[in-house]
Order: C-alpha cells, then sequence, then structure tokens
C-alpha cells in the first residue's frame, strides 16, 4: 500500500512538471512550429526540405516512404535489423527443440482439426485470408503512391497467416509457412535490404545511395533508380516483418514447442 | 478560470492528453505487482509518445504528406508553389513512429516471451512471489 503511494505521488509530480512544461509547447497544428517550419531566424527544418525536394529527388509522391526508404534508410535498415532480432531473441527465450510433451495439452484431434466444430470460421477465413494477402501485396507494392509500405503490408501478411492459425490449427497454418521457410525469410528480408544497400558501393559511391544503380535498373534519371530501388528495399522489410511477426505468434501460442499451440 | 483554459489548455490539449496517458502507464510500471500489467502500463507509455509525435507533426489546413499528381505535375514543370510545406503535413513524425510502432509490437513480443518463461520456471508473474521465490533459492545456495 505504502508503495502504491509513493508511487502515484511520484507520477502525479512528475505530470505536473511535464504539464507546466507543456505551456511552452508550440500550438496544436501551428504551421510555423519549430518541427514544421524552422526555428526563426534560423535554418529551416529538415521536414521543409524534404516536401520540397524529396518529389524531385526520387520521384516518389509518398513524401514518408521516400523518407522512410531513401533519406533515413541507415534509420530503417537498423530498424528492421531490430525486429529481426527480435525474432531470433523470442526463439533464443522460448523455443523448445527436444520433443517433451510434459505438462502441455495434448495436440488438437485431427479429425476436429478446423473442419466440422468450426466451418463457420473455417470457411470465413478461407475466403477472407486470400483478399488479406491479396491487399496486403497490394499495400507493399502501392507504398509509392498511397499509404502503405513494406511495414504495413508486411505486418498484414503476418496477420493473414495468424489467422490461419486461430482459424484452423497451428500445425496447418505451419503447413503453409513452416518454421524452417519463416526463419529463412527472416534472414532474406535482412539480406535483400542491407545487399541492396551494398551495391551502389560496388560502382564507388555511397552505402544505400541507390541513385548509383540506374544502369542496373535501365532507367533514365537517378531519381526513378531511387523509387525502384526503394521498392526492392520494401520488399525486404515486408519479408523480414511478416516472418517476424508469424514467429512471435507461433512461439508465443505453443510455448516454444510450434505444435498443439492454440 | 476559462480563459486560462483557452490559452492554457485548449492550444495544448495534445500534450495534455499524451502526458496523461503517459502517467497512467508509468503509474502501471510502478505500481503494478503483476508483470502483465507492467508491460500494459509500457504499452501506454510508447502509445502516449506515438502520439506526441504524430501531433506536433500537424498543420493546420495541410493535406496528408502524398504529393497529388497534380502538384506533381506543376512540380516538375518548374512551379514553386506546387510543393508549398503548408500544404502537406509534416511528414517526420510519421516516418519515426511507423517503424516505432513495429518495433514496438516485436520488443513486446519478447516480454511475452520473457513473461512466459518465468511463468514456467516460478509459476506466478505476481513481482513480490517471483522475488521470494529467488530470495529462498539465492538463501539455499
Amino acid at each position: 500500500m505504502n508503495a502504491k503511494l509513493s508511487a502515484t505521488f511520484a507520477v502525479v509530480f512528475t505530470g505536473a512538471v511535464l504539464l507546466y512544461a507543456v505551456s511552452d509547447f508550440p500550438d496544436f497544428g501551428d504551421p510555423r512550429s519549430p518541427a514544421n517550419h524552422g526555428v526563426s531566424g534560423g535554418a529551416p527544418s529538415a521536414s521543409v526540405y524534404y516536401i520540397k525536394n524529396a518529389y524531385h529527388d526520387t520521384s516518389v509522391p509518398n513524401l514518408v516512404t521516400a523518407i522512410l526508404a531513401d533519406y533515413r534508410g541507415y534509420d530503417t535498415l537498423f530498424e528492421t535489423v531490430v525486429i529481426f532480432t527480435a525474432g531470433m531473441a523470442i526463439f533464443a527465450i522460448l523455443r523448445v527443440l527436444r520433443r517433451d510433451d510434459s505438462g502441455i495439452p495434448a495436440a488438437p484431434d485431427p479429425a476436429i482439426d478446423g473442419d466440422h466444430h468450426r466451418i463457420v470460421v473455417g470457411v470465413t477465413c478461407r475466403i477472407a485470408v486470400p483478399l488479406v494477402q491479396i491487399f496486403a501485396l497490394y499495400v507493399v507494392a502501392h507504398g509509392h503512391h498511397s499509404p502503405g509500405g513494406g511495414f504495413q503490408g508486411g505486418v498484414m501478411l503476418g496477420a493473414s497467416f495468424i489467422l490461419i492459425a486461430l482459424s484452423t490449427s497451428l500445425r496447418h497454418a505451419l503447413g503453409r509457412l513452416s518454421e524452417t521457410s519463416f526463419i529463412r525469410l527472416a534472414c532474406l528480408g535482412i539480406l535483400i535490404y542491407a545487399g541492396f544497400a551494398f551495391l551502389p558501393l560496388v560502382v564507388g559511391r555511397n552505402f544505400l545511395d541507390y541513385g548509383a544503380l540506374r544502369a542496373l535498373f535501365g532507367t533514365d534519371g537517378e531519381e526513378m533508380a531511387r523509387s525502384h530501388g526503394i521498392f526492392v528495399v520494401e520488399i525486404g522489410i515486408a519479408l523480414t516483418v511478416t516472418s517476424v511477426m508469424f514467429a512471435i505468434f507461433a512461439n508465443l501460442s505453443s510455448r516454444g514447442r510450434l505444435h498443439g499451440g492454440l | 478560470m476559462t480563459s486560462s483554459f483557452h490559452d492554457w489548455i485548449v492550444p495544448h490539449f495534445n500534450a495534455w492528453v499524451y502526458v496523461i496517458i503517459m502517467m497512467t502507464g508509468l503509474w502501471a510500471v510502478i505500481a503494478k505487482n503483476n508483470l502483465i500489467k507492467k508491460l500494459i502500463g509500457l504499452s501506454l507509455f510508447q502509445t502516449s509518445i506515438l502520439l506526441l509525435y504524430v501531433s506536433l507533426g500537424v498543420k493546420e489546413g495541410a493535406g496528408i504528406p502524398i504529393i497529388d499528381h497534380e502538384a506533381a505535375a506543376l512540380a516538375m514543370s518548374g512551379s514553386d508553389d506546387a510543393l508549398n510545406p503548408d500544404r502537406f503535413a509534416n511528414p517526420l513524425p510519421h516516418v519515426l513512429m511507423l517503424t516505432a510502432i513495429v518495433v514496438g509490437v516485436a520488443t513486446l513480443g519478447v516480454a511475452l516471451a520473457l513473461c512466459q518463461t518465468i511463468y514456467r520456471d516460478f509459476g506466478t508473474l505476481e513481482e513480490d512471489e517471483v522475488l521470494e521465490q529467488m530470495k529462498t533459492l539465492h538463501d539455499d545456495v
């Protein structure tokens, strides 16, 4: 009880200090705030540069995608590595490789495995899953022109496999995307991103400078080469995110045994 | 009273909301005994940060940070006003939070995996009971 009281005191005190500091914040929606416009009398903020130049530099209308995969390519590369590392950490923590079935519920009976007793859910998901997956691929591929990209599409693609596991059984979902394949896909995603970022070094340009790959893509200008480079990178992100999302679910729901499960 | 409300709270209501959510999360992390409830607090804390960043990029009268085809054609023909920063919301906070959301899910997965391991080894997710058991284990050794 005493601990809770002191916690409340600490939180209320911190909150009061933060709320006091908030009065110095720029107003909500102010186009002239330092983050949106830059400090008065100083240099304009980075976002002004991005809005003015991103389309000329990359010919990608979606500024978020252009910044994510081009200007901030290093950041995104290592964010993807963080996701990959988190997936591997879950394997290291949870995965049980020896066959030890003591203390866990038996695997569902194959006879009731998704077909008879869950017919409405099963049929609905069988119809929904292909649509979800097509839409996920669309979100990955259309990230240049509309909200979307590797992270969003990858999460949706991972969710479609989780939907298969929830509506039938984990074993059924692992039949579609086995443990070996999702580990390989997660590695492949990082390899696509990092390997593709490495290619410009071969022709004597900077790491992640896709504009140098003009000859590879057969485009006229460097902007279109950057646009294509962003797409390749988004595919790598999507592969890693898809596999890690499914790996997290598969390991958590079956306590690292990858059979039985929910 | 009303003037201070209008001068002080209304222009910064986004920041008030995020401070309140953040403090709720912080309180859960400190005061709650159950590890899963601590994780919920941590997620609340993270959500408040996402809200703060995205709300920083809002510009009154601006659209989404995607250049429409009309503006793109104008920009290519050399018009300077087509890419006026006042017409597009600030894209940078969106980029930063986009990756943060997915990384947040992945790290939450790691935290849940650790909780599962703790539950397997100690049979409980209450922090004080886990600490008690660890203490007796330590004394035995």
